[in-house]
């Protein structure tokens, strides 16, 4: 199978490894020309005797440019660096994205949201840079820059296109912050202006919030700098039901990383319980991005319609089944199709 | 012992608050405030003043409202509009001046669902405490080189302290149970580090008000999924700001939730989601519920309890009959008729 | 030192919060009665209840107690009683002040006009050191039958004392100081103390100064108590004359009294006794009680509602002459109240705003 892309696979810790084994059931039951390459993430000791992460993921995402990552566990204090910021910055991962969208069959009391959120990921508020001035008075600097506000825009647009979503909705605090966020609202100004096919508009972060739970239907794309971003995305999850069925991925220069962005589950690890449908649109996600689009609406479909039909849900979605009857309904349904 | 307890109902004094209308649709709603009073007969009269940073002809001094607040000590505002097209000279926008004038650094939303008003969730009841003197909001930014902007944010023991405590102390007056800070601390260690650490220290002065943390991502998300978990909520400026607006978006958004800002001698009471709605203006279709509830915080906040629960409840009975309601609550009376039938409506 | 937020005051948009300790005997009717007053008043006070009292003295009453003075920064009080029978059981109203700092304690005692008592020209402020001397409650029982207790006097406590004794005289327009001591027996204890004060009188050369042994002071109080202006003393001299000045000008029920800290202040009646024989009979004197509540809207600024206040109390003992039996009139709590608050209705009326109300007084 030479013709076959090669893709990272990180299966993670807790559920993380039986979600990313029921992935790959499904997808090779829908024959998706992909090969994986598994990479483990146990920190190894350096020759400075510091933990750091295997260098083999650097190059085996180095080498395929697409990942799909499962949940982490974050070790604090353990004197290591945090793989996803590691992997960030190796890879320039600036945007991430992640489409909300109401899932038939999972009730909450939002109808009709579908949204995607798309955060810049390497500056703003987020941006590290703290320091005490005189004791009792900390200074925190949100940094905003052209280079990076352009970038996220464009991609925004980029986004949109390639989805076939008509607008992109930059969020912004720029009465306020008239500098920073004026900046950034500039830059997604000028971008729109060349990207005359999608419709543009600009919203203060704080009517977004407002109307995003009275309306949730009325918004499309929505493109912010990191803060925002941040809570934002949560948000958008929070409205279809929670982190464990909202995928993620995080855009690069040089590849791409997908994830599911729950946590790892450590109660029910092992225990055929975990839903796997997080990672499984994350990897759905990869696919539209790898350009296999057809592969991808097939399982997305199959997952949606085994969660509409409501006989196979997993207890995190209300029922009583398991995670590998779960991937096997969607198999069956793929296979189907 | 009890012989004495006369409700203080109808005091004969008068009292004075200052009026700012605001933007947008602010001087509609605050007539329909005037018109209310008069008919319930608030012995309130008002030193109306009008300031505004969109049309600065007809602006007072900025001076001048700040002396009114000051000497009033309370105060009506409508919301005031910035313009976000930054064309140099000063960061500070108006709204911010004026709090700073005045040190009105506590902003307080309640949450409240209106009886008879079906949203998502109903039953919520809960608070917002927002500090907002300093964090992101404080127009502190410059272009170190060209293309490059820092956006200093900045935190103070001294003003998490005092907002920490604020929190705490209004908790304890209206009986609530528990105190949520909502932070960004594993991000920004330092600066929410510093907020959150206040807000463990002052908790401990209340044994009796149970205190929880949350990061704001998540807090959001709780929000719209489960909100019946909040009781009382403090923040920074930036994540109050969200939230508030996220809050007022479950009960029914910007026009039905009241707020409040508190200095330690002034308090200036105003919506708790700060929309001008400047595309309603002259159409007649705003809704006035926030604003006439914040004005009965006022009267109660002025002792005049008696006026505060006779209008409030009017209120609330006119958005339960559901028979007059405006656009943005699913109805199609106007501003007027909304007022007219709590005018109507007044015992 | 205490933290930041302890010295912050529960105030917002113009509004305190403050702690209202109940106490025992007649404290929660006549603390009632004060609440009421204020409310027709419209003083801008939103009162913290916290039961307290004789019978509830676990260390987690106590603790919630303080804890509430901590909060709101000042408190309102009533007198709890301290059980002699139980040597376990320490004073609570003792413990609040050390655990506050509240090392200054000022009874004010100053005669009503109209009210015909021996001595009518009485006007003198009691300061008392609070938290050292003799109330430490230092005491050991070395051998059987033999208890020694210790009284504690600090330089630095004696300065303090005397400077804040100073500077409440020039902040009230007050003439002299008066040191009370037994340096001639405790040369040490209050010779450092009389010495404290001595030195401190210098850095205040507009004030008189003079010293007075305490059992001459009693006398003096009772013959001549004219002579007193502001009384500088340790604990156990002003516990004494201070209770001694209460009686010459009507009683437990007239004097107000407050105990002031770097951080907090605790308002009460003058002369600490809970008076549990008037409980209940609708007897007892409010005068002390309203007046300590009048000094505490003054600490807090709130000065047109503190004059108001203690004016229409004035009027209703001197000019109306309606006033309790301790006094010599017949009237019930009830009926002193009510005309306290039939004076004070009125008085709300003229105003426009309170700002007004200011600048008429100005």
């Amino acid at each position: 199978s030479s013709q076959n892309r090669l893709v990272t696979m990180i299966p993670g810790d807790g559920i993380g490894p039986e979600i990313s084994v029921a992935v790959k059931q499904i997808f090779s039951a829908a024959g998706v020309p992909i090969d994986w390459e598994d990479v483990d993430v146990t920190p190894v000791k350096g020759p400075d005797g510091l933990f750091r992460l295997p260098p083999k993921i650097f190059e085996s995402m180095a080498r395929t440019k697409v990942g799909l990552k499962g949940p982490l566990a974050t070790p604090i204090g353990k004197g290591h660096q945090s793989l996803n910021l590691a992997l960030r910055k190796a890879f320039s991962l600036y945007a991430n994205v992640r489409p909300c969208k109401s899932i038939e069959g999972y009730e909450t009391p939002y109808k009709n949201v579908d949204i995607v959120t798309i955060r810049e990921n390497t500056e703003g508020e987020y941006s590290g840079i703290e320091h005490v001035i005189v004791d009792g008075v900390v200074q925190s600097i949100k940094l905003i820059t052209e280079n990076a506000s352009m970038r996220v825009a464009e991609y925004a647009f980029k986004y949109a296109r390639d989805n076939r979503r008509s607008t992109v909705t930059a969020v912004h605090k720029a009465n306020i912050m008239r500098m920073s966020d004026g900046l950034f609202l500039k830059c997604c100004r000028e971008v729109a202006a060349k990207n005359k096919d999608i419709k543009f508009s600009e919203m203060y972060l704080d009517t977004v919030c407002l109307n995003l739970v009275q309306d949730p239907g009325s918004f499309d794309v929505l493109v912010m700098p990191n803060l925002y971003g941040d809570i934002l995305s949560d948000l958008c999850a929070g409205l279809i039901g929670g982190l464990g069925v909202t995928p993620s991925g995080n855009i690069g220069e040089e590849g791409a990383l997908f994830e599911s962005v729950h946590g790892t589950a450590p109660d029910i690890a092992g225990e055929n319980k975990a839903n796997p449908t997080a990672l499984l649109l994350s990897a759905v996600m990869m696919l539209r991005y790898m350009e296999l689009t057809s592969y991808a609406d097939r399982i997305e479909d199959a997952a949606f319609s085994v969660i509409r039909e409501g006989q196979h849900l997993t207890g995190d979605l209300g029922g009583n089944s398991t995670c590998s009857a779960f991937t096997d309904e969607i198999c069956r349904k793929v296979q189907a199709s | 012992q009890a012989a004495v307890a006369e409700p203080v109902s109808r005091p004969s004094g008068r009292h004075t608050a200052t009026l700012v209308p605001g933007d947008g649709v602010g001087p509609e709603l605050m007539g329909g405030v005037r018109e209310v009073f008069k008919a319930a007969g608030a012995p309130v009269d008002f030193e109306e003043m009008f300031i505004s940073e969109v049309s600065p002809n007809q602006s007072a001094d900025l001076n001048t409202v700040v002396e009114s607040f000051r000497r009033n000590r309370v105060g009506l505002k409508g919301i005031l509009t910035t313009p976000t097209t930054f064309k140099g000279g000063v960061l500070q926008t108006l709204n911010m001046k004026i709090r700073r004038e005045l040190d009105l650094f506590a902003n307080v939303v309640c949450v409240r669902s209106l009886p008879g008003f079906q949203t998502r969730h109903n039953n919520l009841d809960f608070i917002i405490i927002r500090e907002q003197t300093e964090g992101e909001y404080s127009a502190l930014e410059h272009e170190s080189v060209p293309g490059v902007i820092e956006c200093l944010k900045i935190v103070t023991e001294e003003n998490s302290m005092r907002i920490a405590k604020f929190a705490f102390d209004y908790a304890m007056r209206h009986n609530r149970k528990k105190v949520t800070a909502v932070h960004k601390a594993n991000i920004m260690k330092l600066g929410d580090g510093l907020f959150m650490r206040c807000c463990e220290e002052v908790s401990k002065l209340y044994p009796k008000i149970e205190f929880e943390t949350m990061i704001i991502d998540n807090c959001c998300m709780q929000l719209v999924s489960n909100p019946y978990q909040f009781d009382v909520m403090v923040m920074p400026n930036l994540y109050g700001n969200i939230v508030d607006n996220l809050a007022a978006g479950l009960v029914g958004g910007a026009g039905v939730v009241p707020g409040e800002s508190y200095s330690a001698s002034v308090a200036v009471f105003e919506q708790g989601a700060r929309h001008a709605f400047a595309e309603a203006v002259g159409k007649d279709i705003a809704n006035p519920t926030a604003t006439l509830l914040s004005s009965c915080n006022m009267l109660r906040h002025m002792h005049l309890e008696h006026h505060a629960r006779v209008i409030e409840d009017t209120v609330l009975k006119v958005v339960k009959g559901g028979k007059i309601r405006t656009k943005d609550m699913g109805g199609y009376s106007s501003t007027s008729a909304f007022i007219a039938e709590v005018i109507h409506c007044l015992p | 030192v205490a933290s930041q937020e302890t010295r912050m005051l529960a105030k917002y948009g113009g509004r305190n919060t403050v702690t209202l300790m109940t106490g025992d005997g007649v404290g929660p009717e006549l603390l009632s009665h004060v609440q009421e007053i204020f409310r027709f008043a419209g003083a801008p006070i939103d009162f913290e209840v916290v039961e307290i009292n004789a019978s509830t003295n676990t260390p987690e009453d106590m603790e919630n107690a303080l804890l509430s003075v901590r909060r709101n920064g000042v408190a309102l009080k009533g007198n709890i009683e301290t059980r002699f029978d139980d040597p376990s059981f320490k004073s609570m109203n003792v413990a609040l002040r050390t655990q506050l700092g509240l090392f200054a304690s000022i009874v004010k005692c100053k005669s009503i006009p109209g009210l015909n008592m021996r001595h009518n020209d009485v006007d003198c402020i009691l300061i008392r050191e609070n938290t050292e001397g003799e109330y430490r409650q230092l005491e050991h029982e070395n051998v059987s039958g033999v208890v020694e207790s210790l009284k504690i006097i600090t330089a630095k406590k004696s300065k303090k004392i005397a400077r804040f004794a100073f500077d409440y005289a020039v902040q009230n327009n007050r003439k002299k100081v008066t040191a009370i001591h037994k340096a001639n027996i405790m040369k040490l204890g209050d010779g450092l103390f009389l010495e404290s004060c001595r030195e401190v009188s210098k850095d205040y050369p507009d004030i008189e100064f003079n010293d007075l042994i305490i059992d001459n002071a009693s006398m003096q109080m009772v013959s001549r108590p004219s002579q007193f202006d502001v009384l500088c003393m340790p604990n156990l001299y002003g516990n004494i004359l201070s209770n001694i000045a209460a009686g010459l000008v009507g009683g437990s029920g007239v004097a107000a009294g407050s105990n002031i800290g770097d951080d907090y202040a605790v308002f009460e009646s003058g002369t600490r006794n809970s008076g549990r024989t008037l409980k209940g009979k609708n007897i007892a004197n409010p005068t002390g009680y309203l007046l300590a509540g009048c000094d505490m809207l003054q600490y807090l600024g709130h000065n047109q509602h503190a004059e108001m206040i203690r004016d229409s109390v004035m009027t209703v003992l001197s000019e109306k002459q309606i006033r309790t039996p301790d006094m010599g009139g017949s009237a019930t709590t009830l009926d002193v109240v009510k005309a306290i608050i039939d004076d004070v209705k009125p008085k709300t009326l003229a105003w426009k705003s309170l700002a007004e109300h200011g600048a008429m007084l100005q």
